[in-house]
């Protein structure tokens, strides 16, 4: 019952309906950093994990540098990055790019190796060039594979990005740490309530997005996790 | 800021005892529950190899769990474990382990190709007996690779500890941040990552002597 | 087929089991760590508090000048020989005060208007005396305050030297024109400790209330706010060139550096050890230990202990 009470005090109070603490705007800045860092992540991910993936080169080193990178702590290369940066949206991007893009980068590569060999054979075989062959037939069988490292990249950044709030940018983090700061308990868990929200909300998106809009030959393959 | 530069080294040399201290304690804050998670994980995945039914549902919360922001669970812990102690930030360490470490026991226990099974029982292993002989060395090498993911995100993990007091070496990120002071949290950095790649080192270790047969098989990290 | 099997799975155990140790040998060399927080005490924080008065847990919050204080505290006890456990750096006054209260915590470094201000925020007391029989007042019978030092780090509102040159800013009430165009920053607790007051007392709205907590200096700087709550002893104030603004009807009262305790804990010999603090701890003392930690990055205890020696209380 307190909890309940807790909730519906973080959902009612006037603050956080509208202007620079309401929930809408707290969710939107959340929304935008995540999908940013998602976006610049793809961006440098993908293109590279084909290109190993293609060729073979470097998956040693990828998978290994890879897991490395998981190591890194969100919270140390976040203050770090504003004291070299300042304050602003490079200091939350650079933590998260970092978060996203290994997954992305490891998944790429395994989907392209995946590819049935003989399939890419036949398609060199029909006349198809090295990029047709990677655009036309890699690319496709890649990706349920890549789609699964997309939904766990989303599920850590839109789950990490809580820590901005700790140098002084916005997004669901402020509440949590608002929170802490006032001792107000029901805005701490509000805060943490719509992070899971998010969350379990990309999960089923990219559920939904596997199931309708990879091409059909593809959705069997679908891994089970 | 301007004229700090980003490492003072001699900083470094001056504080090796205190960095080797929060080194320790951070390897205690984000290992043992690592260690705790596998003491649970095998128990529950056995669970839930037994009774199938059980996997849906506890892996929908395990990935609610693997959702929650540490940060978040850390403050609302305060009131029952204490500001700045170390069961603030290990008990939701364990759960984020058990939460990678559940689905790769299973993953593992699942691993063991039903002929090799059927063949155990044919030659007259009871369940026990099969279960330690061959079910669980056979699910060594996806424990393994579900251990390291563990590990080493517990490890980067404890670091926000330090914003409720208790972080082993993520107190040089909010000392270093508090006082415009990079130095720190390059050590912490550093600190962190060679403490991940030691660990991961040992595990690959470990897995080459557990399960020699597997070392050129794939596991099951992705 | 069973022998190979059997010593696999002696391999398997035998390794978990060395693992084990290994985990709970870290354990027991992690006990001597910086944080003071010994893990023995770890499952009971109310048990090594007030109770049993042997051990005086000295907290401080999350800010470089408190931790120096409660380094500085601290060392000042275990000088006179009174056994003292170390919790600093972990939080905001409104987490800090509850700890102390139920003893988990004894002692803290406190500024005896921002304490008044969150136990009363109707008070007016504004000078130092007023303040502190405020507080004597308000405080719940377990807790008191010691001897104020005439050190003060006051909350001020601050802008860059260019902000203060371009509108003519001298004090707080100049900022009445152009309040509505600014953004202020301070501590996530500012807004609601302050925002009310400020709009009372100087009749200022702000455009918006940005919480920059530790970066509140430099999102001045850097232009993302334009008024920020900066403390008076902030090397900052001298590194990027900020202006304090004056606070010529008093909303900011008085700040001495003040020991706050549960006096269950606190036996005369610390009280005596910390009022011999307060005696000699001023502003200027204070801002120069300041700069040091935070301009020369010298370690809190380290500039604690060398002004303790300095001051003949070690």
């Amino acid at each position: 019952m307190n909890w309940l009470s807790w909730l519906s005090d973080f959902f009612s109070a006037p603050d956080h309906r509208s202007g620079p603490d309401s929930i809408v705007h707290r969710v939107s800045e959340h929304l935008l950093f995540s999908g940013e860092a998602l976006l610049y992540a793809a961006v440098l991910a993908v293109p590279l994990g084909l290109l190993i993936g293609y060729t073979g080169r470097g998956v040693t080193v990828v998978t290994a540098f890879a897991g490395a990178t998981r190591a890194l702590p969100t919270l140390g290369l976040v203050t770090l990055a504003v004291l070299l940066a300042g304050v602003g949206d490079t200091a939350v991007l650079i933590p998260l790019v970092a978060l996203a893009a290994p997954p992305l980068l490891v998944a790429t590569v395994e989907g392209v190796r995946g590819t049935d060999p003989d399939v890419r054979d036949a398609a060199r075989g029909i006349g198809l060039t090295h990029p047709q062959v990677l655009w036309q037939v890699c690319l496709p069988s890649a990706a349920p594979t890549l789609l699964a490292g997309l939904r766990t990249a989303t599920v850590q950044v839109i789950a990490t990005a809580t820590v901005a709030a700790y140098v002084g940018l916005g997004g669901l983090g402020r509440y949590v740490i608002d929170g802490l700061a006032t001792r107000k308990y029901a805005v701490t868990v509000g805060g943490a309530l719509l992070v899971v929200l998010l969350a379990v909300g990309a999960q089923l998106f990219f559920a939904l997005l596997a199931r309708y809009a990879l091409p059909p030959g593809m959705r069997a393959q679908r891994r089970a996790r | 800021m301007d004229d700090e530069p980003i490492v003072r080294w001699y900083w470094i040399g001056d504080h090796l005892g205190y960095l080797g201290n929060l080194l320790a304690d951070h390897a205690v804050i984000a290992l043992l529950p690592v260690l705790i998670g596998l003491l649970l994980a095998v128990p529950l995945g056995l669970t839930c190899t037994r009774f199938p039914r059980l996997y849906q549902p506890l892996s929908a919360v395990f990935n609610i769990v693997y959702a929650l922001p540490s940060l978040a669970v850390f403050v609302v812990l305060i009131p029952y474990t204490g500001l700045a102690t170390q069961a603030t930030v290990m008990i939701p360490l364990t759960f984020y382990a058990l939460a990678v470490l559940l689905p790769t026991t299973v993953d593992g226990l699942r691993a063991v190709p039903d002929p090799v099974r059927q063949a155990a029982t044919a030659m007259g292993y009871g369940p026990w007996h099969r279960l330690t002989s061959v079910e669980l060395p056979a699910a060594v090498p996806y424990l393994i690779a579900g251990l390291r993911v563990a590990a080493v995100s517990s490890i980067s993990l404890a670091s926000v500890g330090a914003l409720v007091g208790r972080g082993g070496l993520g107190y040089l990120f909010v000392d270093g941040f508090q006082r415009t002071f990079p130095t720190p949290i390059v050590a912490g950095i550093a600190l962190i990552a060679v403490l991940a790649l030691a660990v991961d080192l040992l595990l690959v270790g470990a897995r080459r002597l557990l399960a020699p047969w597997a070392v050129r098989e794939k596991g099951a990290g992705s | 087929m069973s022998t190979i099997h059997r010593s696999r799975r002696a391999v398997v155990l035998g390794t978990l089991a060395a693992l084990a140790l290994g985990a709970t040998a870290c354990g027991s060399s992690g006990g001597g760590d910086p944080l003071g927080g010994s893990s023995s005490a770890a499952g009971s924080p109310a048990a090594s508090g007030a109770g049993s008065g042997s051990t005086v847990v000295v907290g401080s919050a999350n800010f470089p000048e408190n931790v120096l204080l409660g380094s500085i505290y601290s060392q000042a006890l275990k000088a006179k020989g009174v056994k003292v456990e170390e919790k600093f750096n972990i939080g905001s006054r409104e987490v800090l005060y509850g700890q102390l209260q139920n003893g988990s915590l004894t002692v803290l470094p406190e500024y005896n208007g921002s304490l008044l201000a969150y136990l009363d925020a109707k008070s007016t007391a504004v000078t130092t005396e007023d303040v502190n029989a405020a507080l004597t007042k308000t405080l719940p019978a377990a807790l008191g305050i010691l001897d104020s030092s005439p050190a003060e780090d006051k909350d001020s509102l601050s802008v860059t030297q260019e902000t203060a040159d371009k509108y003519g800013l001298k004090s707080i009430t100049d900022l009445a024109a152009k309040a509505g165009e600014f953004a202020i920053g301070g501590p996530p607790e500012f807004k609601s400790r302050r925002e009310q007051q400020l709009k009372d007392v100087y009749g200022l709205t702000f455009k918006e209330w940005k919480p920059t907590g530790d970066t509140t200096a430099n999102a001045l700087k850097d232009g993302a706010i334009q008024v920020g709550n900066v403390f008076t002893t902030d090397p900052k104030i001298v590194q990027l060139k900020l202006v304090p603004l004056t606070d010529p009807k008093n909303i900011f009262g008085a700040q001495n550096v003040t020991p706050l305790i549960n006096k269950a804990g606190v036996n005369p010999t610390a009280t005596a050890a910390l009022n011999a603090v307060s005696a000699k701890l001023d502003t200027a003392g204070l801002t120069a230990l300041m700069k040091r930690v935070a301009v020369d990055k010298e370690d809190p205890s380290t500039v604690a202990k060398d002004w303790l020696k300095a001051n003949g209380l070690s």
